[in-house]
């Protein structure tokens, strides 16, 4: 069904869907969409469509996994059967075992993991349609069910990708770009500390390619950053700001 | 490790329901409130989004294609899968489907498959070697209750919103033509689910009067209101005429959605 | 030595809010003289210390907290409570009831089962040891009847309201009975359920709007429009 198309950039320097070289795809943020989770969130990234829930800390099951000193993080990224263009078995695959690792490890720098001895912390993410980029936004949309759900972090977790496509290096590859492209650097970022917690490449590029492309993706990051933030405060400004309105109203 | 239910909630749910009421303050054959929303995965050949009260269902329907059963040449194959998955309550875990996902795939395909709601006979590429697999993925996203009748209801929104593509047979070979056509549908079966408690009968019980009740029964009607599917559930028992009961409550209730819904 | 935010606006985890010679208070944490939020909510300060007001938080026990829990587990010489916690406390027998338990003769679900409820005191707790209840002292020991309601541990605070104030009105209004667990757990007894759910209602309205101004008033307002509305039925 997916022919490979003749080029990925256009003579005026336009990619497959119209963007610029360093524009992002549309982002939507959503907090709190699961009532039985602790936390949760949903993000839309282009045609990304994915949902985010978290319980914790609760206790660990099976008790023997429990640690003493800290809170154990456990994270599940999983792809509904219907999210890509060939069903995929429900079954969890390689990659749907190493991304869990991934995202987990991405995460997990921004918990205060010392302050609840013997809990767990469970991260699901299921990802109801993927377009390329599943993981970055997957991670953004962790964060804020971590967030949402009043578990203590050092910082929320952001994550853009960049990459090469025909000679030119581009922001958050969509999923042609990703198969068909030369590389691809996925980056989570924790802003307001500047600390980069996942680091993924796959692709040829020279080292100075690779600099540019990190630079550009943290860039990407600050921009959805700035969403994370909003989609946070619209869960209860709105409500302040109708209050108050009321409140003026009734006034005058 | 799903809440436990209080006792003092227990009490109040029966004795209020001895009086005819809910603690949520449903009729005892209410529905609650139903949002359905189609075609909201792209990529799937069908979609739909169903929130019953709080409990929260996805489907997405896939097409490809395939042998066809051995017994059953000349048919397309449809085959339904649930996925429980965790982020929906605290009780479900991360695993390989465990029984109460498998009966919920077995009950809405069930309404489906018996009620005869896909023509799988215009599912044919070439007789015995070549048909088209209907895949239906159920996906619960948050579990407040009745997940039977909120799936089974995203299941058919779902094949309503499918799309098919065209092909055509030439040289021995399938070729795909341009264009789309719906699902070929002969049916639209509804699913009504009762649950017994004490000796009184409620449609669409929430999670907490789950916890509560005896034993549940699940009926699907088909456009002509034949019965085409019964599931009891739960560890309780039905008297007779309460089964009776339940299957003149479901099929009018089935009769009020079918017009609601426009099926 | 810069405040970089005023009082009472909205931090997400990681928003610097001072540096220098100040002290991170409640939800937030220092790293290099920098203060920094660690929870959703609204920066408060006197003076040198920094607090948010967290949005969303849980329960973690303290000593002598009173708190409502549900049995989950009846063990071999105690119960498991959950007292919406991430951690499960115990209950002993011997502290129900009131001298050593006694395998061979003593029976616990008659005493307490598997959904009851109890109002218990937090008795010990630390990093290493789930928390222990006890039941033995007045005011505290199965409840029979009320609606049980959970609210973010945070807002209990302001579910009381100042001097009493919230809560008090609430009580009046609606004639209830309430127990407020500091473990976010509430107990409301009244004489009827519409009573019960009113006050419900008025409490799940304040942990919603917390964070906004002329709370009270609604609030207030909400209960006399409900009480006037009951009592219009009642005429007809």
């Amino acid at each position: 069904m997916n022919d490979k198309p003749e080029k990925l950039i256009d003579k005026k320097g336009l990619r497959l869907d119209g963007r610029k070289p360093d524009e992002l795809r549309p982002v939507k943020l959503q907090v709190g969409v699961i009532s039985n989770a602790d936390g949760s969130a949903y993000i839309e990234h282009g045609k990304n469509k994915i949902l985010a829930g978290v319980y914790g800390p609760r206790e660990v099951h099976p008790k023997h996994l429990a640690l003493p000193d800290r809170t154990v993080v456990k994270c599940r990224y999983h792809m509904a059967p219907f999210s890509v263009q060939e069903r995929k078995s429900p079954a969890p695959s390689r990659r749907e075992i190493e991304l869990s690792k991934v995202i987990r490890e991405s995460l997990e720098p921004a918990i205060f993991i010392e302050y609840y001895p013997r809990t767990m912390i469970d991260i699901f993410i299921e990802v109801l349609q993927a377009d390329g980029g599943t993981r970055c936004a997957s991670i953004t949309a962790a964060a804020l069910a971590l967030a949402d759900s009043g578990i203590p972090m050092r910082d929320l977790v952001v994550a853009c990708a960049a990459g090469k496509v025909e000679d030119k290096i581009v922001l958050d590859l969509m999923d042609t770009e990703d198969k068909v492209g030369s590389a691809d650097v996925p980056v989570a970022l924790m802003p307001n500390l500047n600390a980069i917690t996942l680091l993924q490449m796959d692709g040829t590029l020279s080292t100075d390619e690779f600099e540019s492309a990190v630079n550009l993706a943290l860039e990407g990051c600050k921009q959805i950053y700035a969403l994370q933030k909003e989609a946070l405060r619209t869960k209860y400004v709105s409500i302040k700001e109708e209050k108050e309105e009321n409140k003026e109203g009734a006034e005058e | 490790m799903a809440a436990v239910i209080t006792k003092v909630k227990q009490k109040q749910i029966t004795q209020l329901m001895d009086k005819g009421k809910r603690l949520d303050g449903r009729e005892l054959t209410d529905y609650r409130e139903i949002k359905i929303e189609q075609g909201i995965i792209e990529k799937a050949e069908g979609s739909a989004r169903v929130l019953l009260g709080k409990t929260e269902v996805v489907v997405g329907v896939k097409i490809e294609t395939g042998e066809p059963f051995s017994d059953t040449p000349n048919e397309g194959v449809l085959t339904v899968n649930a996925e429980l998955v965790p982020l929906a309550s605290p009780g479900f875990e991360p695993g390989p489907p465990d029984e109460s996902s498998i009966e919920l795939a077995r009950i809405v395909d069930r309404g489906i498959r018996e009620s005869k709601a896909i023509d799988v006979g215009k599912l044919v590429i070439e007789p015995g070697k070549n048909v088209f697999v209907i895949f239906v993925d159920v996906y619960v996203l948050n579990h407040d209750g009745n997940l039977i009748d909120a799936s089974a209801l995203a299941a058919m929104a779902a094949l309503i919103n499918t799309k098919m593509g065209k092909y055509e047979v030439a040289d021995g070979e399938v070729k795909m033509k341009p264009g789309y056509e719906p699902l070929p549908l002969n049916k639209h079966p509804i699913t009504v689910t009762c649950a017994k408690i004490g000796d009184k009968l409620v449609v669409d019980p929430w999670l907490e009067e789950e916890q509560v009740m005896d034993a549940r029964i699940s009926i699907a009607f088909d456009d002509d209101e034949n019965i085409c599917a019964i599931q009891k559930g739960g560890s309780g028992y039905f008297e007779p005429k309460q089964v009776f009961e339940a299957a003149r409550i479901a099929k009018e209730k089935s009769r009020e959605m079918r017009k609601k819904l426009n099926w | 030595m810069p405040i970089f935010l005023e009082k009472r606006q909205l931090v997400t985890p990681g928003d610097l809010i001072a540096e220098g010679d100040y002290i991170a208070g409640e939800n937030t944490y220092m790293e290099n003289n920098k203060i920094y939020a660690s929870r959703v909510g609204i920066v408060e300060y006197e003076t040198k210390k920094m607090d948010v007001v967290a949005l969303k938080s849980f329960y973690v026990p303290r000593v002598e907290d009173i708190v409502i829990g549900t049995i989950t587990e009846v063990g071999f010489s105690g119960w498991t409570v959950d007292i919406n916690s991430p951690y499960p406390a115990l209950l002993r027998a011997s502290d129900v009831l009131s001298r050593p338990f006694r395998p061979q003769k003593d029976d616990l679900p008659p005493v307490l089962d598997v959904g009851d409820l109890v109002v218990a005191k937090i008795v010990s707790y630390d990093r290493t040891h789930d928390p222990q209840l006890t039941v033995a002292e007045p005011g505290l020991g199965k409840i029979t009847r009320g609606q049980i309601l959970k609210v973010t541990p945070t807002k209990i605070p302001r579910v009381i309201g100042r001097k009493g104030s919230m809560i008090s009105t609430i009580k009046q209004e609606t004639g209830c009975n309430i127990i407020l667990g500091v473990n976010g757990v509430v107990l409301i007894t009244g004489k009827t359920l519409e009573d019960e759910q009113l006050a419900m209602m008025a409490i799940l309205k304040i942990e919603e709007e917390s964070h906004t101004t002329g709370l009270t008033d609604r609030i207030t307002k909400m209960l006399k429009e409900a009480k006037t509305g009951k009592e219009e039925k009642k005429d007809e």
